[in-house]
């Protein structure tokens, strides 16, 4: 046995340990860097009125985020009735019924484009076929945009998810004598229902921190509204154009907007990790 | 060849069966008959053919394109071959058991009512008895009738083979094909299983394909030994394993090859 082998090997081994350890912490020091910065001027901001209060008017003392919250609550809500219908279904087709068709084979295609479409793309693109043809901004020009981005991500991973179900699951479905459609609704949908939520809370933690699609379409509202005809006050744009105002309660209020949104997207991606491990 | 077992009634009466799978040729020309009420056992070694026997009986290679049959299988009297055939009717009188465990992600309960649901409309009793008499006949009764509503997962794997074998005799098919039932048990589901399909017989035509050539002897009444994708010999069990025709028949269950 030549034992200088096994110390050559035993040193490569300790050497690439170190080098990715370093990497760990240099990606650990900046995520936590900015949670750090965050949390501090985010919870500074934090109070009753920042939670019940509209948008302050320029030069106005005091004000919160209630209607940018509320705005954001409702885009991102409908957003997510809308999505995931149109987003489980597709993955569906692509997964258990187009396969190698050349329907599926462009749908995927067109869907892996969309992943990776630049977000302010898409709000100009509903900014020229919604926002321009009736002339004004809305929630719902804003809502569409967010589809756009989230119906992709939802396709992907229910399609991803629905390949991981073994195929001896569907064909003990078949055996039973189950026509194709319960086979994929009731068995393989089911089988693969953890992963494909965690697709879906990971397209709305995607969408809900987005900014650029809804500075062309839900545009802001100074005011609270509920109305998805008219333009809507959301987190996003409001950090947006509150972060670079003079006002110094505009900056508070945007960092407190930011600590939200940050939370939020955590917490979402800590119930989808959740969901996932108590599958396997 | 074609073995004749004159004086019982047929189940299935496979005639000329050729099997492609792409352009390779899975089977040639099977000629067989699976009679009513009795369990035929398929023996062979990897790659015979003997789960694309059984795969053709309840049109599960359908699902796969590029795989077909051709030649007639006759259920009864009727060419389920024929391109016309509802592949779920009749799947709903042929089930199949697999070699792996398979239960359906929901309650014990819904595993077996869920294909029962498929054809037939009872109401709440007439289902909760249904599910008890299959969970009975899978001699798992007494071990998940406190547990119903608990997920066929959370059964051991034995128990999970149990339950999918009450799932596909809920459904009262005709015929049950067991694709290697037993080959991911241990010994004491195994013999259970065993158990159950002597069991079984009473009610239902079983075909069941084996690489263990003990359980072939142990719970058939017909064996049939398939090398290379033909059917080498086909007779009552016993003969096949005291006093084989063929030589290869001979040399494979003595373990000479395969």
């Amino acid at each position: 046995m030549d034992v200088s082998i096994y110390k050559a090997r035993k040193r490569a081994n300790s050497i690439g340990l170190i080098l990715s350890m370093v990497a760990m912490i240099l990606g650990m020091v900046v995520l936590l860097w900015i949670l750090f910065i965050l949390l501090t001027k985010g919870f500074a901001a934090l109070n009753v009125d920042f939670f019940t209060q509209s948008t302050p008017a320029p030069g106005s003392e005091g004000g919160g985020l209630a209607n940018a919250i509320t705005g954001s609550l409702l885009i991102v809500t409908t957003c997510t009735l809308i999505s995931t219908p149109i987003g489980i279904l597709a993955g569906i087709f692509l997964s258990e019924y187009g396969d190698r068709s050349k329907v599926a084979s462009v749908t995927r295609f067109v869907t892996d484009i969309m992943l990776s479409a630049p977000s302010i793309v898409i709000g100009l693109f509903v900014y020229a076929i919604i926002v321009a043809q009736v002339k004004h901004f809305s929630g719902w020009a804003g809502t569409v945009a967010l589809c756009l981005l989230a119906v992709p991500v939802i396709v992907k991973t229910t399609e991803n998810m629905l390949r991981l179900v073994p195929n001896t699951l569907r064909e003990a479905t078949y055996a039973l004598g189950t026509p194709k459609w319960k086979v994929s609704l009731s068995v393989v949908l089911r089988a693969a229902k953890s992963g494909v939520m965690t697709g879906i809370l990971l397209a709305v933690a995607r969408v809900s921190g987005e900014t650029a699609p809804l500075l062309f379409t839900a545009l802001n509202n100074q005011f609270y509204s509920t109305n998805m005809n008219k333009p809507m006050s959301n987190l996003p744009v409001v950090i947006y154009q509150f972060a670079f105002s003079p006002y110094e309660n505009w900056i508070n209020l945007a960092w407190g907007g930011a600590l939200l949104i940050t939370l939020t997207v955590l917490g979402l991606n800590i119930v989808a990790r959740v969901f996932f491990r108590e599958k396997s | 060849m074609t073995t004749d077992i004159s004086n019982l009634k047929n189940a299935i009466e496979v005639r000329n069966l050729d099997f492609f799978y792409g352009k390779f040729k899975g089977l040639k020309g099977i000629n067989l008959n699976i009679a009513e009420n009795k369990v035929t056992a398929f023996i062979g070694p990897s790659g015979c053919g003997k789960s694309t026997l059984l795969r053709t009986f309840n049109r599960m290679y359908d699902l796969y394109p590029g795989q077909r049959a051709e030649g007639e299988i006759n259920l009864y009297g009727e060419n389920i071959l024929d391109k016309g055939r509802d592949l779920n009717l009749l799947r709903s009188k042929v089930g199949m058991i697999f070699q792996k465990p398979t239960p359906f992600p929901m309650s014990i309960y819904d595993n077996i009512a869920f294909g029962v649901k498929l054809y037939e409309s009872l109401n709440k009793s007439d289902m909760d008895e249904r599910v008890e008499w299959a969970l009975n006949k899978a001699a798992l009764w007494g071990e998940v009738k406190d547990k119903l509503n608990q997920s066929g997962l959370s059964l051991s794997g034995g128990q999970q083979q149990r339950l999918c074998i009450a799932r596909g005799v809920a459904v009262k098919p005709s015929v049950l094909l067991l694709d290697e039932p037993t080959s991911a048990l241990d010994p004491i589901s195994t013999g259970k299983v065993e158990e159950l399909v002597h069991e079984l017989k009473n009610d239902y035509t079983v075909a069941i394909v084996t690489h263990n050539m003990q359980q072939a002897a142990r719970v058939s009444d017909f064996t049939a030994f398939m090398y290379l994708g033909e059917l080498i010999e086909f007779n009552e069990t016993k003969q096949i394993f005291l006093k084989p025709d063929r030589k290869e028949t001979e040399d494979y269950i003595t373990g000479r090859f395969g």
